[in-house]
């Protein structure tokens, strides 16, 4: 029936339809083109809920528990499920204030009122205890159990290194780890992270709005395994590095010690430290600020990252170098009248003793004269075009004991240390304008020469091989104490033939016999040794000492700094001495010398003596 | 002559098809939202399904009681069943019960009722009534004013009900006055308005301002041969400037706060996706997840774990677009667009005024409904809380749209013997 509006319908029907388009074409964009909603759905159902596996135990050398785990207690709260309660009696129990109380669930509310967030992390196993009990009051909180690092005795702090949360340039770099994961940030802990940590398992649950578990997906077809973290077997020896680190007590320095015969580190010791239990759980970030701005720097790791001129002790190294070149021989004697002259009125000076000497006696009593004419020797070699092409062949020789490089083994944060360059000289002085006498201070192991003493210490352990060393390392064994690491096993030969050793040994063995360092006799056991006095510019030198002992078959190679303490035969050589006391026999008899290294106290020695 | 042994004589069976097939499908989807694995008989009352079961039941008794009553029955009473239906909603404002802020519903015993929904189907047929009478023409200022006033009344009822979705539902039948002869300007300014409306909550007042004086000049330039048109020019250009600035105080004074949120959601200047903006976009992800073949029936992951409000009710399209995707979903709204198409057929074929007229307000009715609420889970529109036809859970509401569509099926198949 055709009405005068009749023509209205088809606008009508347009409408309709055009209505109809428009909801269709929007499906199409938001059904099949944008994507982000597939992974909302996804986001919104499933929780993938990660199964942190337990991080690898670290023990001793002897199977002695280093680290281990311990549980702690994060109290957490679903705002969702929170009712009226008692507040009050949760803030006391926890001890936070009313106002911190809103903010926190407030907070929480943010970030979601059906999923769990952290109210409070790492609560003490009393307040846990206390809270326990009450917790059926407090509706939506509960408590979730992670477990944080322990150490049964507070040593070797810098070695065995701490764990803390990934850093966000780490998530970004390396899609292992979210944030809020755990990662070793120094020591073992991080060298062998991958190992420790073992691989993280990941459920796959479905959750309703209500935050209910719906069970899991696909009756976890893509869940994985947890697999939990490999124990570790460091070379330390408990025993001796706690030792170590109480003989430093009130000192400022490094003791190292080696097995020579395979490189293993029983001690690493750097003082200050601090009781690696500090920087674990909630106390942690207060200590860590508190340990970072201290005037001694704790957290600084002296044994590998302090460099030290090593004074008279580089003068095995210069002695050796000169038998090599063939300038020197053991027979080779030079006076000593007080000092080595370097024209124009200025000298090296020596101290008072019989003169002249054989490299043995000069090594045994430590002869600044004798060893600025054997580093003269080696500079003005005529198998070299000049100066510069003998430096250059020492320094080569120098840097084959392991020095003004890194070992690149398995400690992070280690230094270089510095054997000057040929350039550097050429810089300083100007291209053929230094002679030996420029550089004369290197012959006696001062000036710009910087080594660590993990360095000084493998040059015990060098000496003790005759002629080599293994790459000085802390891990022995991985999972299993008998699966012993083969990647330190090769030695690493000097460019000095063994043959010449057994002289310098020998003048070791005379200079703790007869020398300089005498003092650091033991009864029954025959030890070489080597003094140092290393100049410090800033106040008080230090006292260095380095040896090994027995002389036949070493079982321990050690370097002791000891910063502001003088002469390196006072305090460095006993400290030593007691360090292989320590470790051949377990025990030590020499109560006196102990005590009185114990107590000495060179931590507020600034002033240099005139 | 008829053939009054057969009810079922000349009834349309396609709009009867289409019928049992929306109802269907609602109540599969139904079933899928509430579906739970704990509750898995069909027939369990104490789920939503079970009692769409009920509803569904009733609604058909109701369908068939309209074929047998004679339809002189609709016509000859529209105004008692229209005053009927006004004097409900005065009884449900009084004495009702509030749901969810709309003091809207009628409780007998275990049944919920929504005298509202109802007032839909008398107003239409009230409208159809006086349009259809001799001697009135739409052109008419008091034909014009009568006829607002039979919408306005049942309007205001809702309104203070605080059920302003069911308002905005008679604004269909805006479309049933320009069927018979509103001027067309009437559609083109409701589009003015609203565009209007949500401009100056986007962009700056002074920007919208300019523009329409400059849209303006331009006009004044073209029509300047027509000096009357012009007048009219403008007083629109005044009133709209006029009304940009009214926004504001309509937007802070008239509109409730939650109203005020849902349209912020709507224009993206509100994204709090955990307060006012979670249904919708949650409803989008929903219907976004389920891609092109969507994620299968009772596999919907958002639909299973009730991430959706409102799901079984004014969500329902998100179930259909998660576990149909863009086949299930394009196909329902293709349904809705062939149900409008021969409405408009049926409709337009009437001998009568009446029926026509009536039919027009059946199609605009249901096709407002589909508008606002697939357009509200599509984040298209803003949340309006007013059912899919036939597809939403809830008696009132089905028992409407059943009444509705029935009538017109029976005025249809009457169409040849009603001169």
């Amino acid at each position: 029936m055709k009405t005068a509006f009749s023509n209205r319908k088809y606008i009508i029907f347009a409408i309709f339809a055009l209505v109809g388009f428009i909801y269709i074409s929007r499906l199409f964009y938001i059904q099949l083109i944008d994507q982000s909603f597939k992974l909302s759905a996804n986001n919104n159902v499933f929780r993938y809920i990660t199964e942190y596996p337990a991080r690898g135990l670290i023990y001793d050398r002897n199977g002695k528990l280093l680290v281990y785990n311990e549980a702690v207690y994060d109290l957490m709260v679903v705002p969702k499920l929170v009712k009226s309660m008692d507040t009050a009696d949760l803030c006391k129990l926890i001890g936070i204030n009313d106002s911190t109380f809103k903010s926190r669930i407030d907070k929480a509310r943010q970030y979601s009122i059906y999923r769990p967030s952290f109210f409070e992390k790492q609560l003490t196993v009393e307040t846990y205890g206390f809270l326990q009990e009450k917790l059926y009051k407090f509706s939506g909180f509960y408590v979730q159990a992670r477990t944080v690092r322990k150490y049964p005795s507070p040593i070797a702090a810098h070695t065995l290194g701490y764990i803390g949360e990934v850093s966000p340039e780490t998530t970004l770099k390396n899609s292992y780890y979210k944030s809020g994961d755990y990662i070793g940030i120094s020591g073992i802990e991080k060298s062998y992270e991958e190992v420790l940590r073992g691989v993280k398992g990941v459920k796959i649950k479905m959750y309703d709005v209500f935050n209910r578990e719906k069970g899991s997906f696909q009756n976890g077809k893509y869940d994985t395994l947890a697999e939990p973290g490999k124990n570790l077997y460091t070379t330390l020896d408990a025993d001796l590095q706690s030792y170590g680190e109480k003989l430093m007590t009130n000192k400022i320095g490094s003791i190292v010690a080696i097995e020579p015969s395979t490189g293993e580190i029983l001690a690493l010791v750097s003082s200050p430290t601090y009781d690696p239990n500090l920087l674990v759980g909630r106390i942690r970030s207060e200590n860590y600020a508190k340990l970072l701005v201290d005037d001694l720097k704790p957290l600084f790791d002296r044994a590998l990252m302090a460099q030290y001129p090593p004074g008279s002790v580089f003068k095995l190294v210069n002695g050796l170098i000169g038998l090599q070149e063939g300038v020197l021989t053991p027979e080779t004697r030079y006076g000593c009248g007080g000092g080595f002259s370097l024209g124009g009125g200025k000298s090296v000076g020596c101290h008072i003793h019989s003169s002249p000497n054989d490299l043995i006696h000069a090594i045994a009593i430590s002869c600044n004269t004798y060893f600025c004419n054997v580093f003269r020797t080696i500079m003005n070699d005529k198998d070299f075009v000049n100066t510069r092409d003998s430096y250059v062949n020492w320094r080569k020789a120098v840097m084959s004991f392991g020095f003004n490089k890194k070992f690149n083994n398995d400690l992070p944060n280690e230094l270089n240390g510095n054997i000057p360059s040929a350039e550097y000289y050429d810089k300083f002085f100007g291209v053929n304008r230094w002679s030996a006498y420029n550089i004369i201070s290197l012959a006696i192991g001062q000036g710009e020469i910087g080594i660590t003493p993990l360095q000084l210490a493998n040059l015990a352990a060098t000496i003790a091989n005759k002629g080599y060393y293994y790459t000085p390392h802390i891990v022995k064994a991985v999972d299993k104490k008998n699966y012993v690491l083969t990647k330190y096993a090769n030695k690493n030969y000097t460019a000095v033939d063994n043959t010449y050793f057994a002289t310098i040994v020998e003048a070791m063995f005379q200079c703790v016999e007869m020398g300089t360092g005498r003092i650091a006799q033991l009864e029954g056991v025959e030890v070489c040794g080597k003094t140092g006095t290393a100049q410090n510019p800033h106040g008080e030198n230090h006292s260095v000492f380095i040896a090994f002992a027995p002389k036949d078959n070493p079982k321990i190679a050690v370097s002791v700094i000891i910063e502001n303490a003088g002469y390196g035969a006072t305090y460095a050589a006993p400290i030593a001495s007691l360090m292989i006391e320590k470790y051949l026999f377990r025990k030590v008899k020499r109560l006196d010398v102990e005590a009185s290294m114990i107590n000495a106290n060179f931590m507020n020695v600034i002033k240099k003596k005139k | 002559m008829i053939n009054r042994k057969n009810i079922l004589h000349n009834t349309d069976w396609i709009l009867v098809s289409l019928y049992f097939a929306f109802v269907l499908m609602g109540w599969l989807n139904i079933y899928a939202a509430v579906y739970n694995e704990n509750h898995k008989s069909i027939i369990d009352m104490s789920q939503a399904y079970g009692k769409q079961l009920i509803w569904i039941g009733t609604a058909l008794l109701i369908a068939v009681a309209i074929l047998v009553i004679d339809q002189k029955f609709f016509t000859a009473f529209a105004y008692p069943i229209y005053g009927f239906s006004l004097l409900i909603l005065i009884i449900v404002l009084l004495f009702g019960r509030e749901v969810a802020g709309s003091k809207s519903w009628f409780r007998i015993g275990d049944l919920a009722l929504q005298p509202s929904e109802f007032v839909k189907f008398t107003t239409a047929l009230v409208l159809a009534k006086y349009l259809s009478a001799i001697n009135i023409r739409m052109q008419d200022i008091k034909t014009k004013m009568s006829a607002f006033a039979l919408i306005f009344v049942p309007v205001l009822f809702v309104l203070l009900q605080n059920d302003t979705g069911s308002a905005i539902v008679f604004l269909a039948f805006i479309f049933v006055l320009y069927r018979e002869g509103l001027s067309g300007n009437v559609l083109i300014f409701g589009l003015l308005l609203s565009v209007l409306f949500f401009l100056p909550l986007l962009f700056d007042k002074l920007i919208i301002i300019s523009v329409l004086i400059g849209i303006g000049a331009i006009l004044f330039y073209l029509m300047r041969k027509h000096k009357k048109d012009l007048i009219a020019l403008v007083t629109i250009i005044v009133l709209s400037v006029g009304f940009v600035y009214s926004v504001d105080y309509l937007y802070d004074h008239v509109l409730h706060p939650h109203q005020k949120q849902r349209i912020d959601v709507l224009i993206g200047k509100q994204t709090d996706l955990k307060g006012a903006g979670y249904n919708v976009n949650q409803s989008k992800i929903a219907i976004g997840s389920g891609g092109f073949m969507g994620k299968g029936y009772l596999q919907g992951t958002q639909t299973k774990y009730d991430f959706v409000p409102k799901q079984s009710t004014d969500f329902i399209f998100s179930t259909i677009g998660e576990e149909w995707g863009f086949m299930g979903s394009s196909v329902v709204i293709i349904l809705f667009v062939i149900l409008f198409y021969r409405i408009l057929l049926v409709a337009e074929r009437q001998r009568s005024v009446l029926s026509r007229i009536y039919g027009y307000g059946v199609v605009s009715i249901f096709f407002i409904h589909f508008m606002i609420n697939i357009g509200m889970t599509l984040g298209l529109f803003p949340v309006v809380g007013i059912p899919l036809p036939f597809f939403s859970y809830g008696g009132s509401s089905l028992w409407a749209f059943t009444i509705l569509l029935f009538v017109l099926i029976k005025f249809d198949s009457n169409r040849l013997s009603v001169s």
